[in-house]
């Protein structure tokens, strides 16, 4: 038999404190006033979602604010469903990227307004191409979670 | 400068051995059995390149720790963070320099001693537009899943046989975890990420590895039956996530590099070793690895081409779904690319292998991808 060996636990908390900077400061003050906002590539034309200073392909300054809908199509989702030592949210959920009518790449965040009280239906709920809308917090703070979700579009 | 560089010698250390050891201690043994293979002694080496990660070492300047024990006390050493392939390529630079004519790359993470894969991925994510909204390895791998699922009509069988053909692979595999599991274990298996069950999840594994690259005389010197880097390329995907096209990423530039560099074609490749921490990957990667048109990875494990007794067999080892020390399985997958071209794949080994490809991907669902071609 071998000897059983001893382990030693620690854990380390480290406190950081990140600069939004100009673009971010903007994009997330937009939010207080429900208005999602990207920047334009001058050479591209693409309009970028997050905001952000500079156009990564082209490599040139955005040079235009552009406001883009609260509406877009589901590009891909997931639903989430196992648990995990810091995570932002307990689980189930459903995960997505958006593709807000208006803009050029599409933003990550939470699809809500899903009944997950039976996890195997959700995938007859929640499909690639389903239209869906922002909503918002009541109390905006500026950052990204303004957003509390997006919630699927009653189609009249 | 050298016009070739050679794999001279492969050593590795699986889960099982290296659970209750020291990391330090797992790295000199891993160290130890190269440079016996090659009778070589600590002053012999000419310099050493490591990966490992400080957040999933829970030390920083990881390589700190363990330097000593891969033999680089007072010597020309160096560290490649996060993926273990670019350990390989920065050793095979160091070469080429001609500063050097032997290097060590070694490559270690032990997943038991850390926090989980979830935890430590979302810290991938900036802290403004994607950590808050819980991007991590595992639910992006899973939107990613989605959409190729969608487009291709790409089901969970399919993957689940990709998770059945690796897993019985790493029954051969003395470093590998060692239970069979059929399709219908994974498709059981607990919902993670939809539509990823856990068994279409790599686990998360103590693990290291090494190799020794030399010049081709110091090659030529140490080994008669040499392995050699015959074509390399790598490329990297956007930061933000929603900028990319998660099924025509970065892969398919990264292997044109690699095949036109090596002066071949996919078809010439007898046997792959791929990073496949989640099932249906196999499948994505296999299609912009140019083994199957775009969109039939289903038929190509349906048709069990890239089984064991297929054309070309795909992960003999089991993959990193039967092993996953996170931040060396890119090495592992060279390391296995190489015994195999060597002959000494012992019971996982594919016959009269000539040409063999390894490949490592790192980040959210293939964010950076590196391709490296072997050959005899």
């Amino acid at each position: 038999m071998a000897e059983e060996y001893k382990s030693i636990k620690e854990e380390i908390h480290l406190p950081y404190k990140w600069a939004l900077g100009p673009v971010f400061t903007k994009f997330f003050e937009n939010f207080k006033e429900k208005k999602i906002m990207g920047t334009k590539c001058p050479k591209c034309h693409r309009v970028l979602i997050p905001a952000r200073r500079f156009c990564p392909r082209c490599f040139v300054d955005t040079d235009e604010w552009v406001q883009v809908s609260n509406e877009g199509t589901v590009r891909t989702w997931s639903l989430v469903n196992f648990e995990y030592s810091g995570q932002v949210k307990k689980p189930p959920y459903v995960q997505g990227l958006i593709d807000l009518d208006g803009a050029d790449t599409a933003l990550a965040h939470f699809i809500g307004g899903i009944d997950l009280s039976d996890l195997e239906k959700v995938p007859e709920q929640v499909k690639i191409g389903m239209r869906v809308k922002a909503r918002w917090k009541e109390n905006r703070e500026g950052n990204i979670l303004d957003i509390e979700y997006f919630e699927p579009k009653e189609e009249l | 400068m050298t016009d070739r560089v050679g794999i001279v010698a492969v050593a590795q250390i699986g889960h099982d051995y290296a659970v209750d050891k020291n990391l330090r201690e797992i790295c000199y043994e891993v160290t130890k059995d190269i440079l016996s293979q090659v009778e070589m002694e600590r002053e012999d080496l000419g310099t050493i390149i490591s990966s490992s990660s400080d957040h999933w070492q829970g030390i920083s300047c990881s390589n700190s720790y363990y330097y000593e024990a891969i033999g680089a006390y007072l010597k020309n050493s160096s560290k490649a963070p996060e993926d273990s392939a670019f350990a390989f390529l920065y050793g095979m630079m160091r070469i080429m320099t001609g500063h050097f004519d032997t290097a060590l790359v070694h490559a270690v993470t032990k997943g038991s001693e850390i926090p989980g894969v979830s935890t430590l991925t979302n810290l991938y994510a900036d802290p403004f537009i994607q950590r808050p909204v819980g991007l991590d390895d595992v639910s992006t791998a899973a939107l990613q899943a989605v959409e190729y699922m969608d487009r291709y009509k790409i089901t969970e069988e399919h993957a689940a046989k990709v998770v059945a053909k690796n897993r019985g692979n790493g029954l051969n595999n003395p470093y590998a975890l060692k239970e069979r599991v059929s399709v219908e274990d994974v498709l059981k298996s607990q919902i993670m990420a939809y539509p990823l069950k856990k068994l279409d999840c790599a686990p998360s594994s103590d693990g290291t590895c090494a190799l020794l690259l030399a010049s081709e005389e110091k090659t030529r010197e140490l080994t008669d039956n040499p392995v050699w880097i015959k074509g390399i390329g790598w490329e990297v995907d956007h930061t933000y996530f929603g900028d990319r096209d998660l099924l025509n990423g970065s892969l398919r530039k990264a292997a044109k590099r690699a095949y036109n560099m090596a002066g071949i074609e996919p078809k010439e490749i007898d046997v792959a070793e791929i990073c496949e921490p989640y099932s249906f990957q196999e499948l994505l990667w296999c299609e912009q690895l140019g083994f199957c048109p775009e969109g039939k990875g289903g038929k190509l494990i349906d048709e069990g081409v890239t089984e064991m007794s297929g054309e070309l067999p795909v992960n003999p080892s089991g993959g990193v779904l039967s092993n996953n020390p996170y931040v060396a399985r890119g090495l592992f997958r060279i390391v296995e690319g190489a015994l195999q071209v060597m002959g000494k794949a012992g019971k996982r080994q594919v016959p009269d292998v000539e040409t063999a490809l390894a490949h490592s991907t790192h980040g959210f669902a293939g964010q950076l991808h590196s391709v490296i071609i072997l050959e005899g």
